[in-house]
């Protein structure tokens, strides 16, 4: 067992349990901190199955952004739709049998690994050039596409280029998984790729990527426009209202 | 208002998104309360010596008790959409009164203090001290903010600078450093019962006067009844509509509504104000506190039913937030909805066929609308979404034969502010005020030039102030601006029968 398979595996213990931790503590954090007043964005949905379909909206089309800036929507929907193929391609080296929509996306996902770089130099290219997006960029937010960008192309390179050894790789990474290691390939792409990977999921949760459990917890978004027919009292406030009652 | 301290906005041919102008607007900030305006709503008097403490204590409560604070400070990606949609960016070119740059102020304090990143790293993640500057910026740019929303609309995550403002004012109320307007205004509605500080005498004065007025004109007996018990409606209307124009023909335009229907109404001495300023310092309860004047009266009056006058605020506050705040509104009749918008009442009536209008009174006019931005954003009228923009414009078109609107990506939910709301209708604000109205004054002056718009119609007290303010800065007649109820009470044929 060599040092370097070790470090990985342990490296994507540590991530995995960061990620998860992190994450699940600031899910439980939105959830529990009270919404005291009805603040939807409106025209809104007047109902459960409307607000539903107003977040597969946002989370599919990315709705408001698409109305707010065409190019930030294109590139950011580029780059989040081949991130998507992409990562259900990668399920085939944690499953096996290989599921099937990893298989099905098999092909496409190389190309989406492209679309999916186009649209972060996209994105990395608007956050330099407009100089409203200057204005408001701090070197995390450039870092951030750079770090996205150094692990597709590292990807792509190792596709095309550097080649790895796949079938290792996959038996490393199942390896991990039933926590009976096996050699990581040592080739430093695969290093590298790793690497950045694992860095990403460390710094998921304590960065902007909370945007993503955030869309389902934005008052403005899912809230139902009902406040003349439901009263939404939150815990603190309804202390007052308790005083209020009392007080006459 | 010396006109020569800074220059109006040119008016261009369409939006032009300026270039960054660093510091542009730092100068611009409202008076600061007085002890006497603090202290009567429980704030300190003046700024305390362990302002710094106390602040990030404030926004550790705040982050606590509000979930949007919360969720908005962790979400944004800098994707830079809400950059070019706020009137007041697009006015003035100062890059703090960007919205993701206002949000930032309080941003960058709290993944400081408050996030792993921001305590270790924080030169990587743009993570500053709370220092005395900062809390200046907040002063200053928390009031270039008149929580319009509309940034709101455009956010992937639909993020709302306004609630980072209120909470901004909140935590600065709490050290001592408040906005004079705002805080004195409620401190007199805590008092006397609306924001004018009018006692009863003198309201029930200028109803007797009005009542004479209307009668003069039309000789019908139109009435204006105040603190009457057992009438059926209980109207609660800003108190600008009882003698500023254009409100008062609002005002009257209600009135003749009321009459001409057969409906009994009240108005109340004891809650004599819609508006409720509580929201623009972010404050729950002195929201509360404000608003519970009109239940109070409306259960003593023994009304059925309560109707809300033309404001903008203050039907956000009245639609989204009475039911929560001062609710239940069991004792009200459930026919009709709790509160109930006076464009509603009327459309109501409209629909059953209990008005009769004659159009041709106005056709010596050619009115669009200005959506107001918190009935745009914040409420609805009516039992589907996007109500609120129908039912008024509805009105319009039932009252006037020339209706035009304005550019699609100036009205509706997409609507600019007036540059007025939010707590900042202040002769100390009013080089914001002229800059911030840039962008509805070019939409309006394109249907001037395309349309002959002759008027603008508004549901809105603030609205209404500002654009009498400002139109003239623009070279606009200040009588452009005109009350829907104004348009509908013109054109009502008021008849004998009930
Ligand atoms: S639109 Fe939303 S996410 Fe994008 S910069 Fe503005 S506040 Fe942040
Ligand atoms: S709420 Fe309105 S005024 Fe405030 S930042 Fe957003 S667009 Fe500007």
């Amino acid at each position: 067992m060599s040092a370097l398979t070790a470090l990985f595996a342990l490296l994507f213990y540590l991530a995995t349990a960061i990620l998860l931790v992190g994450l699940g503590r600031k899910i439980w954090q939105y959830a529990r901190t009270p919404a005291p007043l009805k603040v939807p964005t409106t025209p809104a949905p007047t109902t459960r199955a409307g607000v539903v379909a107003r977040l597969f909206r946002e989370v599919v089309f990315f709705e408001s952004l698409f109305k707010g800036s065409k190019w930030s929507w294109l590139f950011g929907w580029l780059f989040h739709f081949g991130l998507l193929l992409v990562l259900v391609r990668h399920l085939r080296y944690f499953t096996e049998p290989v599921w099937a929509v990893s298989a099905l996306v098999q092909d496409l996902g190389v190309y989406m690994g492209m679309v999916m770089t186009v649209g972060l130099l996209g994105l990395l290219a608007r956050r330099s050039l407009v100089d409203r997006l200057r204005y408001i960029s701090a070197p995390s937010d450039y870092l951030m596409l750079v770090l996205l960008i150094g692990i597709a192309v590292s990807g792509l390179l190792m596709k095309y280029y550097f080649r790895t050894d796949v079938v290792a790789f996959k038996a490393f990474m199942l390896g991990v998984m039933r926590f009976s290691w096996e050699p990581l390939p040592a080739d430093p792409m695969l290093i590298i790729h790793l690497g950045l990977v694992i860095l990403l999921m460390l710094i998921f949760p304590f960065s902007k990527l909370l945007h993503v459990p955030g869309l389902f917890f934005s008052p403005t978004r899912n809230q139902v426009d009902n406040p003349r027919e439901r009263r939404h009292l939150a815990p603190w406030a309804s202390a007052l209202d308790s005083t209020r009652a009392q007080g006459g | 208002m010396d006109k020569a301290e800074f220059e109006t906005p040119e008016l261009k041919e369409y939006t032009v998104v300026p270039l960054v102008q660093e510091g542009s607007m730092a100068h611009s900030k409202p008076f600061v309360a007085k002890p006497e305006h603090q202290e009567q709503l429980g704030f300190p008097g003046e700024l305390v010596d362990d302002w710094k403490e106390r602040a990030l204590d404030k926004m550790g409560e705040l982050l606590g008790k509000y979930r949007s604070l919360q969720v908005f400070l962790d979400a944004c990606v800098k994707c830079g959409a809400c950059t070019d949609k706020c009137h007041y960016y697009l006015g003035t070119a100062d890059p703090k009164n960007m919205p993701v740059a206002r949000q930032d102020l309080l941003r960058k304090v709290y993944r400081r203090y408050f996030t792993l990143a921001g305590r270790y790293f924080p030169a990587l993640v743009g993570a500053t001290d709370l220092t005395e500057a900062v809390v200046e910026d907040w002063y200053r740019y928390y009031h270039q903010c008149s929580e319009c929303r509309r940034c709101s609309v455009f956010c992937p995550y639909g993020i709302d600078t306004a609630e980072i403002t209120m909470a901004g004012r909140e935590i600065l109320d709490s050290i001592g450093v408040g906005q004079k307007y705002s805080n004195e205004i409620i401190g007199k509605v805590h008092r006397i019962g609306n924001n004018l500080g009018l006692p009863e005498p003198a309201l029930a004065d200028t109803l007797e006067g009005l009542e004479e007025e209307v009668e003069e004109d039309t000789g019908v007996a139109v009435k204006f009844p105040l603190d009457q018990e057992g009438a059926d409606v209980l109207l609660v209307t800003p108190s600008a509509d009882f003698f500023a124009e254009p409100h008062v023909d609002g005002l009257i335009g209600y009135g003749k509504v009321f009459h001409q229907a057969g409906i009994s109404w009240t108005l109340s001495s004891y809650a004599s104000e819609a508006a409720n300023f509580g929201i623009f310092i972010g404050s729950y309860e002195h929201m509360q506190k404000v608003a519970m004047r009109i239940r109070k009266a409306a259960l003593e009056l023994g009304v059925n039913r309560i109707v809300v006058g033309e404001c903008g605020h203050a039907w956000r506050v009245a639609y989204s937030f009475w039911n929560t705040l001062i609710g239940p509104f069991d004792f009200l009749d459930p026919a009709y909805p709790a509160p109930q918008h006076i464009c509603e009442f009327t459309y109501d009536l409209m629909q059953r066929g209990a008005l009769k209008l004659d159009k041709e009174a106005n056709d010596d006019k050619v009115v669009t609308f200005h959506d107001s931005c918190n009935v745009s954003r914040a409420s609805r009228m009516g039992d589907m979404p996007g109500g609120q923009f129908i039912i008024p414009r509805a009105l319009l078109r039932a009252s006037c034969n020339h209706f035009v609107d304005m550019a699609p990506e100036t009205i509706n939910e997409n609507t600019f502010c007036c540059g007025g709301g939010g707590g900042l209708l202040t002769d100390d604000l009013v080089e914001l005020r002229v800059k911030g109205a840039l962008p509805r004054m070019q939409a309006l002056q394109q249907v001037i030039d395309e349309n002959g718009v002759t008027h603008m119609a508004a549901i809105c007290a603030i609205c209404k102030s500002q654009f009498t303010k400002v139109l003239p800065y623009y070279q606009l007649g200040m009588d452009m601006i005109i009350s829907v109820h104004q348009l509908v009470g013109d054109t009502l044929v008021l008849g004998d029968e009930q």
